[in-house]
């Protein structure tokens, strides 16, 4: 029949106001209110006796005043804001500050450091990532031949400037390093998951051992 | 309280040389009342409207300020007043500027002769429906005059569907509301209301459905919000509008539906009639159920087209507003007695014939004049048929 459509789109929606396993699709980061139901669970009481027990934050919770932090971790695959950087693995081949399309990557290096990975090793002096134009495509992780840039695992990355929004090589050193398992396939290998708070070294996120210095100085010298 | 009260109240405190004050002091009064009563039932309108509409969406709403968002209105007041007053330097300044109070004004107007109990604000008044169907058709000059003042042409494209519309929907709703006036037999709300012994929306469902459908299109909310169609015309006549001026805009379309609704609760629903409580409670739970209703048709129907909307009014709502005069005007003239009144029964009598013949109207005209879900078979390009002749 001629509109029938328009009702039974109003039955769907009405569906999705009153039945209540519907009504909470949304997450409420980054906190959640708590009942205090939830609350007395918590501290492994009934309801009384912890409302009896501290009152007001009973009634708090009653209101809806009473939040609890809540973030869900994401997939371990998932392309954070803050690059994972790895010095030891870097030889400052500039790979990735070619193949980023947006040409955000600013990579300064100083000739004078030895052969310490497969190659000649440059010192890094400016390693610059301006993620507030970055859209996280990852072609600079896919083209690091030496596995030692990573997409980061966070993404709580608001700043108040675009400024504050670039990570220098000080910071690419400092910060966790808590790389995405995204493009590395040997992390997912070992069940590495960014999220557990575990920290991976620079020895977890390569595919192969690093050849010792002797064992470098023997292939160079036999390349030669 | 009503201006006569107040009148007397003032004319009793100030001396017989200052007679012409009392009414001042008495409009003043009346003014400020009825301005905050509308700005803050319209504020807790807001919030109403999206939290209902998050729940239909399967979503939460605005829940952050405040037990429950309760506060997310004064945010949004706040918010809107500390913006900056942009006007464009092409604008006709002054109508750029006069534009969101004569939007707003009309709806305040209308409020204030509305039965609220016993009496409305400003008394009894005979030909209320008359006066409320022309003020409420002025909120289109205030649409008309920001769309032409701003000097953007999306901003006219708005205005210009915003006055097309309410031109084909005021029809079919003085339509209805005549068959409203023709079975009570007066044009006063108050005299509306007490002929209501079954609510009209009983009596005649069809000249309900058009009176709330044009109603619907007249505050240009969904599924008729061209005038301001987002996806379209980047919200239509107030494009150019920022800080106070937009949030008397917001203002006065978040108060149409409350007005309206009133006047929907007044004219159909029965007013302040209902058993156990007491009226103004009745009034209240009947105007935020036409709200309620009003969310929910924006939350689920997608907007139509301006052909659609055209269509639908001339082709589907004004037939079917003839259809329930003509059908209204025979019963009356059937069932009245001497002095042209109907009883309870007669009224019955009336729902009974009208049900049924409501939905077959509906289903009738849908069909006739609805636009026809098989679509016509393409005819095949020439040049196919010179292909498939070639092999």
């Amino acid at each position: 029949m001629y509109g029938l459509g328009l009702f039974k789109g109003l039955a769907v929606t009405l569906k999705n106001a009153v039945t209540p396993g519907r009504m909470f699709t949304t997450h409420q980061y980054p906190n959640r209110r708590i009942s205090v139901f939830e609350l007395a669970k918590a501290s492994s009481t009934n309801v009384i006796s912890y409302a009896a027990k501290n009152p007001a934050k009973a009634v708090r919770s009653a209101i809806g005043l009473e939040w609890v932090p809540d973030r869900w971790p994401q997939h371990p695959r998932f392309r954070g804001e803050e690059f994972t950087w790895y010095e030891q693995r870097c030889t400052g081949c500039a790979s990735c500050a070619k193949y980023c399309p947006l040409g955000i990557i600013r990579i300064v290096t100083d000739p004078s450091g030895r052969f310490v990975q497969e190659g000649e090793k440059y010192a890094i002096e400016v390693f610059d990532i301006d993620i507030g134009r970055c859209m996280f495509c990852g072609l600079c992780v896919e083209a690091c031949p030496y596995d030692a840039l990573h997409m980061g695992s966070g993404f709580e990355e608001g700043r108040y400037t675009r400024s504050g929004l670039v990570i220098d090589v000080n910071r690419l050193r400092t910060q966790p390093k808590r790389p995405s398992n995204w493009f590395r396939p040997q992390l997912e290998a070992k069940d590495y998951n960014p999220h557990s708070g575990k920290e991976a070294t620079y020895v977890d996120v390569g595919r192969h051992e690093k050849p010792s210095e002797q064992k470098q100085e023997v292939k160079w010298a036999k390349r030669l | 309280m009503s201006f006569r009260n107040l009148y007397d109240i003032a004319d009793r405190f100030l001396p017989e040389s200052l007679d012409w004050m009392a009414y001042l002091v008495a409009g003043g009064i009346l003014a400020f009342v009825v301005i905050n009563a509308m700005v803050m039932s319209t504020a807790a309108y807001t919030l109403f409207e999206r939290r209902l509409i998050g729940r239909f969406q399967s979503r939460l709403g605005p829940n952050r300020w405040g037990p429950f968002g309760m506060f997310q209105p004064f945010a949004d007041i706040i918010k809107l007043i500390l913006k900056e007053d942009i006007a464009p330097t092409v604008a006709d300044k002054i109508v750029f500027t006069i534009s969101p109070v004569v939007f707003l004004v009309p709806v305040l107007v209308a409020v204030s002769v509305l039965p609220l109990g016993d009496g409305s604000f400003l008394g009894t008044l005979n030909v209320a429906l008359v006066f409320i169907i022309a003020v409420t058709g002025m909120h289109i000059i205030g649409v008309f005059m920001a769309g032409w003042a701003s000097r953007n042409k999306y901003a006219l494209f708005g205005a210009m569907r915003g006055v097309a519309m309410l031109v084909s929907y005021e029809v079919p709703m003085a339509m209805s509301l005549v068959a409203v006036v023709l079975l009570s037999g007066t044009m006063s709300t108050l005299g509306i209301v007490q002929g209501q012994h079954l609510p009209y929306i009983l009596v005649m469902p069809l000249g309900f459905f058009v009176f709330f459908t044009a109603t619907l299109a007249e505050m240009s909310r969904a599924p008729f919000d061209m005038i301001e169609a987002e996806s379209e015309l980047g919200s239509g006549y107030n494009t150019e509008y920022s800080g106070m001026k937009f949030a008397l805009f917001q203002l006065a379309e978040f108060m149409a539906p409350l007005a309206n609704g009133a006047i929907v609760t007044v004219l159909f629903l029965g007013g302040t009639k209902g058993p156990i409580i007491s009226g103004p409670w009745w009034f209240v739970l009947k105007v935020v159920a036409f709200a309620f209703v009003i969310v929910w048709t924006r939350s689920t129907w997608p907007r139509l087209r301006v052909d659609q909307i055209m269509t639908f009014s001339w082709k589907g709502l004004f037939p079917l507003s003839m259809i329930n005069l003509a059908l209204v005007t025979v019963e009356y003239f059937v069932l009245q007695d001497a002095v042209g009144a109907l009883t309870l029964g007669d009224q019955a009598i009336m729902a009974l014939i009208n049900i049924p013949v409501t939905f077959v109207a509906i289903y009738v005209i849908g069909n006739l004049s609805g636009q026809k879900r098989d679509r016509t078979v393409p005819v095949p390009s020439p040049l196919a048929r010179m292909a498939a002749e070639a092999d």
